[in-house]
């Protein structure tokens, strides 16, 4: 562009490098709005309207039934279990890949992939063949009377492995970034290392800690194919919400089996929500500095 | 508080960035760490700060192991290049860090806690900012508010590694008189590094040249500017001239030239001759002196500095002088240089 050229023209000419065919704009805005529209709203309208079809009366006492409030009260531990594990857990993952140097760090940073690269069905498979009765441990867990596979503990553990790298894919890369000099500033004055821990490292990666933990506690309550293999969807006892869906729907219990999904779909949209404050929080504590 | 470091060595893998180190610091002295870049400063300050182990060596603290301590036991006070304050704490809460982290037993109450945070930034004239984050806050203050949680600790050893790095040369010069007038004021053993020889002669008592891990020289800032004792320590203080010499039979000659100096106890063999830019004398050429045309005068200041190119072997070689205005110089003029003051090095050494 020459530089003789006017403002004006010059900002014009900016403007439609960006806009080039206003028909070519329409058209891609219409098909991602026709692609949401199908596959995300469409079925959460579904979801709703099935679950209302016989009132809200019928939708009530679907959620009140014994077998329902089971599988909510199931879910919910498993998912506080499960997220309080990996919150541990990927903590401790997270500081040890980001803080410190080690032999085999790369292969603990691909490890912790693992869960997401490998079919949930097979990891819950993975469980049985250790856990369960034909299995590694089986004879020995029998002969001790605990039972893993087909039961609560399962699950957790299932549940557990599939959503192990929420939290700590969210932490390392924060804490990578923020290095090691305000830890060592803490130590020299003074801190121990669980108190620098507490009081410097955590601090600075909560947002992005808040925002794992969230994520991995959706997985961790809408999860089905790990959950589905090792629970033996014993009814009343180990079936958890996706799991009483399936056979609520199988059985034609419409309305019973939405009115579940829609407690599903609207965990779905607070975290969405929660997520999108979260991000906020996340970019400003980053551009902070 | 004296620093003892003796022998100290330390290694990343095979490269050696400290090679048997020797260092003693007197109470209440300001040292400063001059060299290049990774010359093994900053890694030397981790190591009396505890935060890197040496390979080697020992380190006391008025006679007392330093190393059975961990960093958080050494009470030093330690100010990083880069500030590294809490980002997420306030002014206040960086600078009451180390009083708040200490045991219960010795903690002291909260009010004491805010009594010493404000005397400590009334110390560094910034106690408008206490409620102020890191993110608010420029370069220069960072770097007090920094210094100020370092002294929270009443540390028994201060070390400030590159104080001054990332500020502008304005700010700097402010810093440094006020770093010197601080230490006046409460005397604590400190140690900065830095790679800039001005601040280095100006602020410290005494300084340390530092070149690949090694302890090149330790003297006063008159001792190392004017007496420097290696090759590298001349060329790295102070702008020189160095010009290639060969000593034979007690003369110091110049390509085919045996120029009019002592060789001062030089070992024979082939050497460099420094001298430093104003230390030479201007003349009509002679026999015994360095000879050259002026090729380009800048006059600034109390001094002219001259583009001199010297006839060596046939070859010409480019030097660079400062001269008093007194004479002035004219671009094609053929002058006579004498050394006033100069040190002969041997070469390689
Ligand atoms: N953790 C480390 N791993 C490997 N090498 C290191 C490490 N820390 C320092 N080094 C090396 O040791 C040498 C000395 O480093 P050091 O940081 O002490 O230099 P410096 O004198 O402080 O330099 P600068 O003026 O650039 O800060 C450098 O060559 C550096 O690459
Ligand atoms: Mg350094």
């Amino acid at each position: 562009m020459s530089e003789t050229l006017p403002l004006r023209d010059l900002t014009k000419a900016k403007e439609s490098s960006r806009s080039e065919p206003a028909l070519v704009r329409y058209i891609i805005i219409a098909l991602a709005v026709t692609f949401l529209t199908i596959f995300v709203v469409l079925p959460l309208i579904v979801v709703f309207t099935t679950a209302f079809s016989r009132g809200i009366g019928a939708y009530l006492a679907a959620l009140a039934g014994e077998e329902a409030l089971a599988a909510i009260r199931l879910t919910l531990i498993v998912a506080a279990i499960s997220v309080l594990l990996n919150l541990v857990f990927g903590i401790a993952a997270a500081w040890a890949i980001s803080k410190f140097e080690f032999p085999g760090k790369t292969f603990l940073n691909t490890l912790i992939d693992l869960p997401f690269s490998v079919s949930p069905v097979i990891s819950g498979l993975v469980f049985v063949l250790l856990f369960g009765a034909q299995g590694l441990l089986g004879p020995w867990l029998l002969a001790n009377d605990i039972q893993i596979i087909f039961a609560v503990p399962g699950i957790v553990l299932a549940t557990t492995f599939v959503t192990f790298p929420f939290v700590a894919r969210e932490m390392i890369p924060l804490m990578q970034d923020q290095g090691t000099s305000e830890e060592e500033a803490a130590l020299s004055l003074g801190a121990s290392g669980l108190k620098t821990f507490w009081r410097v490292t955590l601090p600075n990666v909560k947002w992005g800690l808040l925002y794992g933990v969230l994520l991995c506690n959706a997985r961790a309550m809408g999860e089905f194919g790990a959950v589905s293999v090792v629970s033996g969807h014993i009814r009343g006892e180990t079936n958890t919400m996706p799991l009483l869906v399936e056979i609520l729907y199988n059985e034609y219990q419409f309305v019973a089996a939405f009115a579940i999904a829609s407690l599903l779909a609207m965990l779905a949209l607070i975290t969405l929500v929660i997520k999108i404050i979260l991000e906020g929080r996340l970019e400003r504590h980053h551009s902070d500095h | 508080m004296t620093i003892e470091v003796r022998n100290i060595v330390k290694r990343f893998g095979d490269f050696t960035a400290l090679d048997n180190v020797d260092l003693k610091v007197e109470s209440g002295e300001l040292l400063a760490l001059l060299g290049p870049s990774g010359s093994g400063k900053t890694t030397l300050l981790r190591i009396i700060a505890g935060l890197e182990w040496p390979d080697a060596g020992t380190i006391s603290f008025d006679g007392e192991d330093a190393l059975a301590r961990g960093a958080g036991e050494r009470n030093v006070g330690f100010v990083f290049q880069h500030y590294a304050l809490f980002r997420h704490m306030n002014v206040f809460e960086n600078v009451a860090f180390g009083l708040r982290v200490q045991p219960r037993s010795v903690r002291m109450n909260e009010a004491g806690i805010k009594k010493r945070v404000t005397e400590l930034l009334d110390l560094v004239q910034l106690g408008w900012l206490a409620n102020r984050y890191p993110s608010q806050l420029s370069g220069g203050q960072r770097q007090r508010i920094a210094l100020a949680r370092a002294l929270a600790i009443e540390p028994r050893i201060l070390l400030l590694d590159e104080p001054f790095g990332a500020l502008d040369a304005k700010v700097r010069k402010e810093l440094r008189q006020w770093l010197r007038s601080l230490h006046e004021e409460i005397h604590v053993t400190s140690i900065f590094v830095t790679h800039d020889q001005e601040e280095a002669l100006e602020v410290a008592n005494r300084v340390v040249v530092m070149d690949k891990g090694r302890i090149e020289q330790i003297g006063t800032p008159e001792e190392v500017y004017d007496r420097p004792q290696t090759a590298f320590v001349h060329s790295f203080i102070g702008e020189s001239i160095v010009l290639p010499v060969n000593i034979e039979a007690g003369r110091v000659q110049l390509g085919d030239k045996v120029l009019d100096i002592a060789p001062n106890g030089a070992t024979p063999g082939p050497s460099q001759l420094f001298i430093r830019r104003h230390d030479v004398i201007l003349q009509p050429p002679g026999n015994g002196d360095l000879e050259g045309a002026v090729r380009r005068v800048r006059a600034f200041g109390p001094v002219q500095r001259a583009d001199i190119a010297l006839r060596t072997n046939g070859n010409e070689t480019m030097i660079e002088i400062d001269a008093p205005r007194d004479r002035e110089l004219k671009v094609g003029e053929v002058i006579g240089l004498k050394p006033k003051r100069y040190r002969i090095f041997a070469s390689g050494a």
